[in-house]
Formats: structure tokens, C-alpha cells, sequence
């Protein structure tokens, strides 16, 4: 009975089954990606960059085209906006992703608003559609996740500097500003490739939500990685579980898992000894 | 001999903005210099433009007589740390560690040379008992002693540490400063910057700024009241109970601050 209600919907539908292999795909670029996002407080650039795929999704939906060209599009504007007016002004980058973020949303929302059917595109655009997933889509998916963890190999010392000191590794013979644009270029990649998974609302919710559960027990970068990409893989499967036997949106209820086992932990950590008494 | 550092009327700043200018030095192997002066004086700002993370706003500098940064692994460099940073799962290993990604980039492999590397600096600063502690577990003077041991473990011929006895008690002053002096006798050259009076004279050289270069050279020639004045706007010295201020600039009284 237990089984039945825990493996049948994803051994008796194929869609569950294309739902829960696209969100543990996800979940292990999310989980990489997260980490890189919660060390480095990149949160803010992360929900910007969510949000701000939201026009170019929009402008190729009207025109036709492939959404995820128009992610693409609307995630390395906002990568090259977000630069050009921290360098070109006085204002702090926090503001200026602050700007880009509402206006490139609005103007998201400003277009869809123009579609027929505007209600029925923006919730897909914002909240996914993970129970319509194809094998063309899952390919495309894993493609994604490869490239993004050989980045995370390949830069894996750099990016470690980066976390720990920019100045560290400007003096080690990596390039900040470099590095920085990899890590951005790979923040984009993953919402770019997830928004028709779980939206580009929820993909910022799996982004940090993993993550920062694991960075509350982890002790190292791989470790985090690693819980990171388990617990989004574990919020995807009880979202997915909870979606199919209470018929709650499937998006939500992922993005919603991953929230409650961060609290959960958080709660759980305030009860344990900190990690390692060196003092 | 290629000397370690020359700068020849260096300018430093920011954004363009000189704060220092005409800076002159020759560093050569095996010599230890001070940078000595209060808060904002250009210290870290001529360090920094040494170690290659700022452009110089004026005259020219040489590291190994080329472009600072052009040999990242010759060049050790700690900075000031900020306790925000510290939410990283690190362990003391990995910190001390990342000193040698500098000689291997992407993907050259440790060898047993960088682990012998990594342990010998861990000892030499005392850490090797915290080498899997947590670095935020860690207290303020135990963490400087790993980022000692970081700059140490690049086993680099040109060192640069920002305020390095930051946070130590006595005793771990004791043996870092007794490490900088084997480093010199073996040929690697040393940059302090601080503003401990005691510390620069046990240096070979010290430049004293304050916003200007107030004096350069030998530090037992040049620490002297006046210059010493020049750069704090008092000088003081140790009595029983208390610093003694014994002369401020402009005012030139005497008094007593405890």
C-alpha cells in the first residue's frame, strides 16, 4: 500500500517518471550552481537573472520561437546590463541588479500581456511546466547539467579562490572578473535550461533553497555540492508525490519541499553542537 | 642580481585618485621592508599596487622585472580578512592549501613536494592540530595563523603580509617573526605592512608614509622621534602604568594618555 502510493505514479505514468528524471537533472545543476550562489551571496544577481529570462521567453513565444532561445537571450542581456551600469555609474551593483530585475520583469510581464491567452503563458513561464516534459527535453536537459559540471570541475580552484578571497585568486593567477563571468554564465545556463522544468520563479527557490540546507552541516565545498544536488533530487520526488496525490501544482510543490527541509534543518541545527569545536 | 621590487615614481590609489605618489624603493633579495603609518596612510594601497591587484596611477613598478602578477607563484600575498567571508565549509587544509594552486593552474596535480609544502607551514604557525577544524570554528588569532601559514605555504621569493600580527598574541608574534627572519636568510624578500613602531624596527628597511613618503631606508636611521611624529602626529613611548605621549605635531606638549 505504502509502495503503491510511493513508486506507482512514476512506474505507471510516463510523464511522472520524464517529471522526476527533468528535476533531479535540475537538482544536480541547481545543486552545483546553488552552492556557488549561496557562498558568494549571489542570491540577488540569481533572482534577477530568473527573472529577468522573462522578455526574451516572451518575445520568442510571440515570434514563435524556441523559449529557451529566448531565456538565452534575456539571461546574457541581463548578464552584460548588470555590468555595464555597475561599471558605468556610482551605483552600488545591488541597485543596479535592483533596476534591470523590475524593469526587465515588467516589461516580461508588458509583452505576455499582449498574448491571447496571457494568463495561461505567464504562469507557465513563471511556475514551469515539469508534468509536460519530452525525451527532446530531457536530452536537452542533461546536456546542460553535463556542461555545467564539467565547468564546476574544470574551474573547481578558481571558483574555490573566488569564495574565499577575489583578491586570493587575482594573486594565484586567476582572474577574477573571469571566473565571475563563468559563474554568471553558468547561473544562466541553469535557469536558461530549467525555467520549463519549474519556472523561472521556482528555479531561484531551487537554487538556494538546497544549497543553503547543506551549507548548514557542510564542512566542505564537494560536500555541499553533493547534499545540495540530494536534497533538491529528494524535494523533487516529494513535490512530485505530493502533486500527483493531493493535485497541488507540481512546480510549487518541489520549490515548496526544498523551502520546508531547509527550516526543518535550520530548526534541527539550533538543537546540534556547532560543527567542530576548534577554540 | 634582478632586485625583488623597484619602483621608480610610483603613484597609489584608487579609481585614478593618487593617494601616495613619487614612491622610490629597491627591494633586493633577502631584505625585509617595513611599511609603517596610521589608518589611510597608503600602506595597503602601495602593497596591493606591489602585489598587482591595483594599477599604478603613476611612475613605474617591477616585480622580478617584469609586471606585478606576471609570476603568481613566485608572489605570496595576505591581505586583511573581513568576517563575513567566513560562512565557507573550509577546513584549515583547504586554505593553507589553495597556496599552491598558483603553481599548478586548472588542473596540475598536487604533488608530495605541495603537501610537505602545506604541512611545513602549518607547523611552522602551529595549526597542524587544526588542520580538519572548520576555519569558522576558528578564533580570530588562530584564523590569522592559518592565513599565515597560506602566504608561507606558496614557499614564494617575494612575501607580502597586510598587518600579519594582527590578533597574534606574544608568543605567536614570536614565531612568525622569527620565520620571516629564516625566510630572508634564505633569499626570499619580505613586505609588512603595520603600524607597530617595535615590529619595523626589527626590519631591515622601513618607508614611513603619510599620504606622502615621510622617510626611507635603513629603519634604525630613520626611526627617529621626528619622522616618527611626521608620520602619526604624536610620538609616544611605554612607562609603568600607561602610554606617555611625549610630543604631538603642531601642539608639542606634553601630556599622558593611560
Amino acid at each position: 500500500m505504502i509502495l503503491d502510493c510511493l513508486v506507482t505514479p512514476f512506474s505507471n505514468n510516463a510523464f511522472m517518471l520524464n517529471a522526476l528524471l527533468a528535476g533531479v537533472l535540475v537538482s544536480i545543476a541547481c545543486g552545483i550552481v546553488g552552492t556557488f550562489v549561496v557562498l558568494r551571496g549571489l542570491a540577488f544577481i540569481g533572482d534577477a537573472l530568473a527573472h529577468g529570462v522573462l522578455p526574451g521567453v516572451a518575445i520568442a513565444m510571440l515570434l514563435g520561437l524556441p523559449g529557451m532561445l529566448g531565456a538565452a537571450v534575456g539571461a546574457l542581456g541581463m548578464i552584460f546590463g548588470i555590468g555595464f551600469i555597475t561599471r558605468r555609474s556610482n551605483l552600488s551593483s545591488d541597485t543596479a541588479i535592483g533596476l534591470l530585475f523590475v524593469g526587465m520583469l515588467a516589461l516580461g510581464v508588458a509583452i505576455v500581456s499582449r498574448s491571447h491567452a496571457f494568463s495561461g503563458d505567464l504562469v507557465r513561464i513563471l511556475f514551469g511546466e515539469i508534468l509536460g516534459i519530452r525525451t527532446s527535453e530531457l536530452v536537452t536537459q542533461l546536456a546542460a547539467t553535463l556542461v555545467i559540471a564539467a565547468l564546476a570541475v574544470a574551474c573547481h580552484r578558481p571558483f574555490l579562490l573566488l569564495c574565499f578571497s577575489p583578491e586570493q585568486a587575482e594573486v594565484s593567477g586567476f582572474p577574477p572578473r573571469r571566473y565571475h563571468a563563468i559563474m554568471l554564465l553558468m547561473i544562466a545556463l541553469t535557469v536558461v535550461v530549467s525555467f520549463r522544468t519549474v519556472g523561472t520563479l521556482l528555479v531561484f527557490g531551487m537554487l538556494l533553497a538546497p544549497a543553503a540546507s547543506a551549507a548548514l552541516f557542510s564542512r566542505k565545498i564537494i560536500t555541499m555540492v553533493l547534499s545540495a544536488s540530494g536534497i533538491g533530487a529528494g524535494s523533487v520526488y516529494a513535490g512530485l508525490l505530493a502533486s500527483y496525490h493531493f493535485n497541488i501544482a507540481a512546480g510549487a510543490a518541489i520549490t515548496l519541499s526544498a523551502s520546508v527541509v531547509f527550516f526543518l534543518l535550520l530548526a534541527l541545527r539550533q538543537l546540534l553542537p556547532p560543527l567542530g569545536a576548534a577554540r | 642580481m634582478t632586485a625583488s621590487v623597484e619602483a621608480r615614481g610610483l603613484g597609489v590609489g584608487y579609481q585614478g585618485e593618487t593617494v601616495v605618489a613619487d614612491i622610490g624603493f629597491t627591494l633586493e633579495p633577502g631584505q625585509l621592508l617595513a611599511l609603517v603609518g596610521s589608518n589611510g596612510s597608503g600602506k595597503t594601497t602601495l602593497l596591493k599596487t606591489i602585489a598587482g591587484l591595483l594599477p599604478p596611477t603613476g611612475g613605474a613598478i617591477e616585480v622580478f622585472g617584469g609586471k606585478p602578477l606576471s609570476r603568481p607563484a613566485g608572489v605570496a600575498y595576505m591581505g586583511q580578512f573581513h568576517p563575513t567571508s567566513f560562512m565557507l565549509p573550509l577546513r584549515v587544509h583547504d586554505v593553507v592549501s589553495m597556496a599552491r594552486f598558483a603553481r599548478h593552474g586548472l588542473f596540475g596535480r598536487l604533488s608530495a613536494a605541495d603537501r610537505r609544502a602545506v604541512q611545513e607551514a602549518m607547523a611552522v604557525m602551529g595549526v597542524e592540530q587544526l588542520s580538519h577544524a572548520p576555519l569558522n570554528a576558528l578564533s580570530g588569532g588562530q584564523r590569522q595563523r592559518v592565513f599565515l601559514a597560506q602566504a608561507f605555504a606558496r614557499d614564494a621569493d617575494l612575501i607580502l603580509l597586510d598587518e600579519p600580527a594582527a590578533n597574534l598574541d606574544g608568543a605567536a608574534r614570536g614565531i612568525y617573526r622569527r620565520h620571516l627572519r629564516a625566510l630572508t636568510k634564505t633569499g626570499r624578500s619580505v613586505i609588512i605592512a603595520t603600524h607597530d613602531i617595535d615590529e619595523a624596527a626589527e626590519c631591515d628597511r622601513t618607508m614611513l608614509l603619510a599620504h606622502r613618503v615621510v622617510a626611507y631606508g635603513v629603519s634604525a636611521e630613520i626611526l627617529t622621534q621626528k619622522a616618527i611624529l611626521s608620520t602619526f602626529g604624536m610620538v609616544g613611548k611605554y612607562q609603568e602604568g600607561g602610554i606617555v605621549i611625549v610630543e604631538r605635531e603642531h601642539a608639542h606638549d606634553d601630556c599622558q594618555d593611560h
